[in-house]
């Protein structure tokens, strides 16, 4: 299956969205695709509560960390409000064993392979680069570097194919980070090489303020082929697209059949980054636009029309957010920070004497801050 | 004990890395048929298979980043950068990815990546095949950084290199590939000297001389001419440049009082001034004059015909000898 939904240079933003895989409809009605279809026949009821309430979780991890940046209790905090369906619908297609290697942006990557709330905000917090072991929760530290993890994606994938193992490398990253070198060559290398790996772009029409027209002049899902990689186009908004579409890129990697590309339509309904401001540079309507195209709304639309949505789910639902809120709030403020010297661990696995006598000098300084203040 | 080149030796090097531990990997531009454009892994996918000597895209953060992906999964890659000007490409994934890596995780991921970059000048090439740049990755930590000046420590180092759970970037001089010296291919890696320490290549009484790489045997031979006026050069192959052995260099300034430092790299923030102004901060009272430097000018570097002028040789190494023994020299009159 090689789906690319446009072959046209991107005309117009307002109707080029539309043109997407999808499932389920901004209106939360179900549709048939026939290369989708087949992918989440097994999907029921319960299923698609479940992905509601992972989408509901992360909105409010998301609000949690706005929040928390505005109390001064992080450092910064990258919004994904919107980009619920991508994150939970991708990552929900991954094994456990398989590596994910995820942006700044996909807290829901890292919420849905099993991360803690300590895992996805005290890095933000300052608190360390990474906060979490990648090895546990395979998956690799959020890369702030634009696009530097899809060749970490395509060498883990390659040492799978070394190994003989099954498993399979995700590499996520934005519409801007296809601009990147990076990107291309690891489209170059996993190809080359056939190795196990699915690319996903999550493309939310913005790089900061430089909109998607300003990094591809044609759709981007258009790209792979020239690379030899089959590539989808979906909506982005649509978690059971998202899901089936990437369980048929996990699938095609996973028998052997090499790379495979998803291009994710979505949108960043916040700004950048807690330090952006986006009315400086996007419309209000384009924001409203996409609201109406919400995907947790579309997913409640659905299960009312499938009479799932009572309202003893929905109170549940509510509660274990409200519970995981309270618990990122925690995870922030009962941050112990660790000790000074503390900064000289790990910059090498085996010792180096330069770092070691610059640690014991900086010791000696603050020991002498000690003395002072004992005298 | 053999007699071989120091392309060979790197090459012996590279297969009883590989042949012990299946983890190892070498991969780069080239390196499978044809053996690597300075036959330094001649016949290795002949030995390995491809899957094992991987002729990779002709893209340097490609190959770097891709070597990530396969530490994180728990091999040991060793990668070819065809010439040290074309190492700008990967940098950021040297600097940014391969050096943080441990760090950022806080020891959770190791990054056992071997970095070999064909270095440095003297051989006549084009345009950006004669850099050195390895003040950049000095300068970057989480990177351990060494030199070979031999085929003895070429082997050995690289052995060293490839068993470190560091990533190590590992400069070879060009211009000493085909230089042939006798190889004990039987010392065990974990017992030689350790990469990280320095070797006094010549002992002596009146000065100092620092350096690395191909410039080691200028300074040695430089030592042989000084010999002649009745001056007694010590001169230390550094082998590692980060981190430096200040105990043997230390140890050195200390019997001498005199330091000349030369490398052919540029001058400017080079490592001949972090090694002046450490050495300076660590054995100041021991000093009788101060340090001088003989460096590459702070120009690109220049086309073949040229570069004699460039890279220092015995006559400019002696110059600075004079210089730090207050003997008549080339600044000798002039106002500075
Ligand atoms: C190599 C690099 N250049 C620039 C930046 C600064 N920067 C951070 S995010 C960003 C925009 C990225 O846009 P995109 O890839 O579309 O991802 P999104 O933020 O929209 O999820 C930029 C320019 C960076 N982090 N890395």
């Amino acid at each position: 299956m090689t789906t690319v939904h446009t072959l046209n240079p991107m005309a117009d933003l307002a109707t080029d969205v539309d043109d997407v895989a999808r499932l389920l409809t901004p209106a939360g009605e179900r549709v048939v695709d026939p290369d989708l279809q087949q992918w989440i026949e097994d999907v029921d009821t319960a299923a698609i509560q479940r992905l509601y309430r992972d989408m509901v979780l992360l909105r409010r991890i998301d609000a949690e960390g706005v929040a928390l940046q505005r109390q001064g209790q992080v450092g910064l905090w990258p919004p994904c409000q919107g980009q619920e369906a991508t994150q939970i619908g991708t990552a929900r297609a991954l094994r456990a064993d398989d590596f994910a290697f995820p942006s700044y942006r996909e807290t829901g990557v890292v919420y849905a392979r099993g991360g803690k709330p300590s895992d996805y905000v005290l890095a933000w917090r300052g608190e360390g680069h990474s906060t979490y072991n990648p090895y546990k929760l395979h998956t690799a530290t959020q890369q702030i570097i634009i696009g530097a993890q899809s060749l970490h994606a395509v060498g883990y994938a390659m040492g799978v194919q070394r190994d003989g193992g099954d498993q399979v490398a995700a590499a996520y990253f934005g519409d801007g980070a296809t601009s990147q070198g990076d990107v291309n060559e690891a489209m170059v290398f996993a190809s080359s090489f056939g190795a196990p790996v699915v690319f996903v772009c999550t493309n939310n029409q913005w790089a900061i303020s430089e909109p998607v027209s300003v990094q591809a002049r044609f759709p981007i899902a258009g790209r792979a082929p020239g690379f030899g990689i089959p590539s989808m186009r979906v909506d982005g908004n649509d978690v059971l697209a998202c899901l089936a579409a990437m369980r048929w890129a996990v699938d095609h990697a996973r028998k052997g059949r090499g790379p495979a590309f998803l291009e994710a339509v979505t949108y960043r309904m916040g700004p950048h980054t807690t330090s952006d401001d986006p009315t400086r540079y996007r419309d209000k309507e384009e924001v409203e636009i996409w609201r109406r195209r919400d995907p947790i709304d579309r997913v409640e639309a659905l299960l009312r029309a499938e009479d799932a949505f009572d309202d003893g789910f929905v109170a549940e639902v509510a509660a274990d957010a409200d519970a995981l809120a309270a618990e990122v709030r925690q995870a922030a403020m009962g941050a112990v920070t660790r000790e000074p010297l503390s900064i000289f661990d790990d910059v090498y696995a085996e010792p180096h004497s330069g770092i070691d006598e610059q640690r014991v000098a900086y010791a000696a300084y603050l020991n002498g801050f000690a003395a002072t203040q004992e005298s | 004990m053999v007699q071989l080149t120091m392309a060979k030796a790197i090459n012996e090097g590279l297969r009883r890395a590989m042949a012990d531990d299946p983890k190892v990997l070498v991969m780069g531009e080239d390196i499978g048929k044809l053996g690597g454009v300075f036959r330094v892994t001649d016949r290795l996918q002949e030995e390995f298979g491809a899957k094992r000597v991987i002729d990779t895209p002709l893209a340097e953060s490609g190959i770097v980043g891709t070597a990530v992906g396969l530490a994180l999964r728990g091999f040991r890659p060793v990668v070819e950068i065809q010439f040290d000007g074309f190492v700008y490409p990967a940098f950021d994934q040297i600097v940014c990815q391969v050096a943080k890596l441990h760090y950022r995780t806080r020891g959770n991921v190791r990054m056992p990546l071997t970095i070999r970059i064909p270095w440095a000048g003297g051989v006549g090439a084009a345009e950006h095949h004669s850099e050195s740049p390895e003040a950049y990755f000095v300068h970057t930590s989480g990177l351990r950084v060494v030199a070979v000046s031999n085929p003895q420590d070429a082997y050995v180092m690289l052995r060293q290199a490839i068993a470190s759970d560091d990533p190590v970037v590992y400069f070879e001089p060009k211009r000493l590939y085909h230089t042939k010296a006798e190889v004990h291919l039987d010392v065990d890696p974990a017992d030689a000297p350790p990469m990280g320490l320095a070797r006094v290549a010549r002992e002596g009484t009146d000065v100092t001389v620092l350096t690395y790489g191909a410039q080691v045997a200028t300074a040695l031979d430089a030592a042989l001419a000084a010999e002649e006026d009745g001056i007694s050069l010590e001169v230390i192959d550094l082998r590692s440049l980060s981190p430096v052995d200040y105990r043997t260099v230390g140890a050195s300034v200390r019997k001498t009082g005199r330091v000349v430092v030369t490398h052919e790299a540029a001058r400017e923030a080079g490592v001949g001034a972090e090694l002046v102004a450490s050495v300076t901060e660590r054995c100041f009272h021991y000093l009788e004059t101060p340090p001088v430097r003989v460096t590459g000018h702070d120009i690109p570097y220049p086309p073949a015909k040229l570069e004699k002028h460039h890279v220092p040789d015995l006559d400019r190494v002696l110059d600075a000898v004079d210089r730090v023994l207050d003997r008549p020299n080339s600044l000798t009159g002039v106002e500075q």
